[in-house]
């Protein structure tokens, strides 16, 4: 119970920001804030050793308990390392901003608000045991990344950014809750503990391939996957603390930890194994190859996390390869599990260092353009050393964190090429080739973008600001993250114990009973030439030679298509679903009464018609009906040429005319038809109808008084046609049909005896059914009220501009 | 008798929505006014013609028509009689504030779209 409320406790403190940010101004509100996460870092440190030893801590909070929905804090070793970074780096990302962000010109109380709810959301996403509270956190932080990359919403590229991430995440949120949906189908249960228990039986549903592409959907979009990455670039117009924290570290993880956490579900699947592996592969290498293209700092670092993400996107597919091989093979994908746990700690790590590296330039030297940088190295040593530490440990260079996962991840590729169960044998090969040369660019970027910033010629007279070295509290943050992807090479297995293997657990039940099974044993020297590190070596002196030969080969990427960008392709698409919408509903929204009544018309007769021989309900029955008297004969001559004049009167006044013969001929036919009120109502009535229609008539405007020659349209007359057509095979087949007797026998011999009336008629209206009467009275009143309303209130209009509002 | 009033019905119904979609505002009520006609008949059509004399207790008689069709029929003449009216009206002040009865350029302005 406590557990849970503790998700909600930044959104809890988010309540008293606004009220810090205006009425202590004195200090920046970042320093109230900074508690939260620190606080929470602290606490939940305190289930490391629960959690390592294999256990796990279950909370619950009731929401919606009909439905089996509520808010189930589930900490295991995956949730809780997930957790850690997100506290852990979220306090760094509070402390940098406390500098970054200037106290007088920014509006802190919006910023730490979203930044709250963003921690609630995220935290809420990894501890979630139910799937719809997990996904009611997921599009919480959708919202408060589209709130926070939308920061500066005065600058246009924020708001496309902000917009761009939100439809690209939400759409991929919706499928995911759509394969919830399938999985609640499936299983009947919303906890994803009692899912992962009832797998055998889950694979054995047609629904199982269907929920698994829709969850994949979900991860890809939210983990800037190939070809959802798009959005990942543009969101970098938001402040640099929450590049840093949001789209490296925390929530472009968000899709990563779905993967992982469903891994024990749907690796029972080998599509899921080979669709993770090879999207992730290939979005490790997009990446990497447009990463070398980018002249934005921060432009490298989103294609460079599109990359990182790839990488461990494909190593959690080989995790899940480990579901259906055994023996020799199996150990080798069990280094698979580890080394995207491990690579996703030390990406988190270094990458969140990098950034606020960028940031740091950016704030100092007033651009983030590398072709403007150069020769900062004396300037800023420190940011340097740290720019340095983050970007060897990303190229994957020892003595740093990511040579070790490097290395890792190049066993898991090279094991790939054993697992041929499913696909053609080579496939594993072609994926290792292309995660091969992905890393050759990975090597080429980290060395670009430390190299292109700090080393070089010193170019002042292209600098916005004097540069210099950032204040100390700006490098405090950053220079943790460095101690730590340096700490990481030299007791990784201290790391792998407390952090690593309870994850890799959680994500690998079928392997591992408890952590402490987790037999991978890191080692930065394997003794003697293993063929990881020969393609290690192999990376950096090709890395090498390219890198020097950059200048000449960089501006190739001009070559490039900009369509390969898929940018182009998205805002085509929208500006194509925008435009299509439009035009469509003008297309038949053209403000034409005469248009509707024919859409209407023509949807009464098909579906009217269409059920009549559907239903195969049309008949005709000649026997049993009323004699025609010549009479009836006359009067239905009459009604005809009366309505038939009605149609072809050129002039309006033969119109009326005809329109009040049709209504007199009906009161005549009442009369044949032995109903005498009706008769008498009928005849009153027309008369005053016609008097009015007479009325109108007379007060037409001058101008359109010519009386304009009737042109037949064959349109017109093809729906009226089929609508009179309607009517009389329904009449005819309703008649035809009669399956009850009338209830009208009663109020025939109850009449007098009952109502102590005669004509049965009128003792209906006023006695049986009285309430109709009543309601008639009332609508005639309110037409009466009506047009006095019409023609007394006359507002006349002032000028122009009542038209013009 | 009932099949004829069907095809009576069915040609009233004709030339109501005939009218109602063609362009002058005074042609479209004249429309409607057929319209109910239309479904004034076809509720008494409905009920039939069976019985020998109108719904009034009269004595020696025992085969009266059917009189609930009429009662309905007589509250729809009224509450169409109101709308009509009303309708009336409406076009009217329409002809004096816009001084036009086409349809077609009754439509509003694309500015507002």
């Amino acid at each position: 119970m406590v557990s849970v409320l503790l998700l909600f406790a930044p959104v809890a403190a988010a309540l008293f920001v606004p009220f810090l940010a205006r009425r202590v101004s004195s200090v920046h509100t970042g320093w109230f804030v900074l508690a939260v996460p620190l606080l929470l870092f602290i606490y939940y440190l305190g289930y490391l050793p629960e959690v390592s030893g294999g256990n796990v801590h279950i909370a619950e909070l009731p929401w919606i308990p009909s439905y089996g929905i509520s808010f189930v804090s589930y900490i295991d070793g995956l949730s809780l390392l997930f957790t850690l970074l997100i506290t852990g780096i979220g306090s760094l990302v509070v402390l940098y901003s406390v500098f970054y962000l200037d106290k007088t010109k920014e509006r802190l109380g919006n910023f730490y608000v979203y930044l709250l709810m963003f921690m609630t959301a995220m935290l809420g996403v990894v501890q979630s045991d139910n799937v719809i509270s997990l996904y009611l956190f997921w599009e919480l932080t959708s919202i408060s990344s589209f709130l926070l990359i939308g920061y500066w919403y005065t600058r246009d590229r924020s708001r496309y950014g902000a917009l761009k991430s939100m439809m690209i995440t939400v759409f991929g949120g919706l499928m995911m809750l759509g394969g919830f949906i399938l999985l609640y189908l499936m299983g009947g249960t919303f906890s994803i503990r009692e899912l992962i228990g009832m797998t055998p039986e889950l694979v054995q549903s047609p629904l199982f391939t269907w929920s698994l592409i829709l969850v994949l959907l979900g991860a890809f979009t939210k983990s800037a996957q190939f070809p959802f990455y798009i959005w990942l670039p543009d969101a970098m117009e938001a402040p640099t603390p929450v590049s840093a924290y949001l789209h490296s570290a925390t929530m472009v993880k968000a899709g990563l930890y779905l993967v992982a956490r469903f891994t024990p579900i749907f690796a029972a699947s080998d599509l899921w194994v080979w669709l993770v592996t090879s999207i992730g592969v290939l979005t490790l290498f997009w990446g990497s190859f447009f990463a070398v293209k980018q002249t934005d700092l921060k432009g490298i670092l989103a294609f460079s996390t599109v990359s990182q993400l790839g990488l461990i996107m494909s190593l959690l597919g080989a995790a899940g390869a480990a579901y259906h091989v055994e023996g020799t093979a199996e150990t080798m994908f069990k280094i698979a599990g580890f080394a995207a746990i491990f690579h996703l700690f030390n990406h988190a790590a270094f990458k969140g260092s990098l950034f606020m590296v960028a940031g740091i330039v950016d704030h100092e030297a007033g651009t983030r353009d590398i072709r403007k940088l150069g020769g900062l190295m004396a300037l800023m040593p420190v940011s340097f050393t740290i720019a340095l530490i983050g970007s060897l440990s990303m190229a994957g260079l020892p003595p740093f964190g990511g040579f070790l996962s490097k290395e890792l991840f190049l066993t898991g590729m090279l094991s790939l090429r054993n697992f041929d169960l499913f696909a053609p044998a080579s496939w594993g090969t072609v994926l290792l080739v292309v995660a091969w040369i992905a890393s050759l660019f990975t090597f080429i970027y980290s060395l670009y973008f430390v190299f292109g910033t700090f080393t070089g010629k010193h170019k002042p007279e292209e600098l916005p600001k004097n540069a210099h070295e950032a204040p100390a509290g700006m490098l405090v943050s950053p220079a943790i993250l460095a101690f730590i992807v340096v700490a990481v090479f030299f007791i990784p297995n201290v790391i792998g114990k407390w952090i690593v293997k309870p994850a890799v657990a959680a994500v690998q039940p079928f392997l591992f009973d408890s952590p402490a099974d987790v037999d991978v044993h890191v080692a930065a020297w394997h003794g003697g030439l293993t063929p990881e590190l020969s393609m290690t070596i192999g990376i950096v002196a090709v890395g090498l030679i390219l890198f020097w030969l950059l200048p000449k080969w960089q501006p190739f990427y001009g070559v490039v298509p900009e369509a390969l960008s898929l940018n182009k392709l998205y805002d085509a698409s929208m500006v194509l679903a925008e435009g299509g919408a439009n035009r469509l509903s003008r297309s038949y929204m053209g403000g034409l009464i005469r248009n509707y009544l024919i859409y209407m018309f023509t949807g009464i007769v098909v579906i009217v018609l269409g059920s009549l021989v559907a239903k195969d309900a049309f008949a005709i029955k000649l026997d049993g009906l009323t004699p025609v008297g010549p009479a009836e004969i006359g009067l239905i001559l009459v009604l005809l040429a009366a309505a038939t004049t009605t149609l072809i009167a050129r002039r309006r006044l033969t119109a009326i005319i005809s329109l009040g013969a049709v209504g007199y001929t009906v009161a005549l036919l009442f009369v044949v038809f032995k109903a005498p009120d009706l008769a008498l109502t009928q005849l009153v009535i027309e008369t005053v109808s016609v008097a009015l229609f007479l009325l109108a008539f007379y007060h037409l405007p001058k101008m359109s008084r010519h009386d304009e020659k009737r042109r037949f349209r064959v349109g017109n007359a093809i729906v009226a046609g089929a609508v009179g057509l309607m009517m009389a095979l329904l009449a005819m087949s309703s008649v035809s049909q009669r399956a009850l007797p009338s209830i009208s026998e009663f109020y025939k011999e109850t009449v007098h005896s009952e109502a102590g009336g005669g004509n049965i008629v009128n003792v209906i209206l006023v006695d049986y059914r009285g309430f109709d009467t009543l309601f008639e009275i009332a609508v005639l009143s309110i037409a009466a009220i009506g047009i006095i309303g019409m023609i007394r209130l006359r507002l006349t209009r002032k000028g122009d501009g009542h038209e013009k509002q | 008798m009932e099949i004829i009033m069907s095809v009576i019905i069915g040609f009233l119904f004709m030339a109501a929505v005939y009218l109602m979609l063609s362009r002058s505002l005074l042609r479209v009520i004249i429309g409607t006014g057929l319209l109910s006609h239309g479904a004034h008949l076809l509720i008494l059509t409905m009920g039939g013609f069976g019985g020998a004399a109108p719904p009034v207790l009269t004595d020696g008689v025992t085969d009266f028509v059917d009189p609930l069709p009429q009662a309905l029929i007589l509250t729809a003449i009224v509450i169409s009689f109101g709308v009509t009216a009303f309708f009336l009206v409406m076009a009217y002040r329409a002809y004096q504030e816009l001084e036009t009865d086409n349809m077609t350029l009754l439509k509003g302005n694309d500015e507002y779209d």
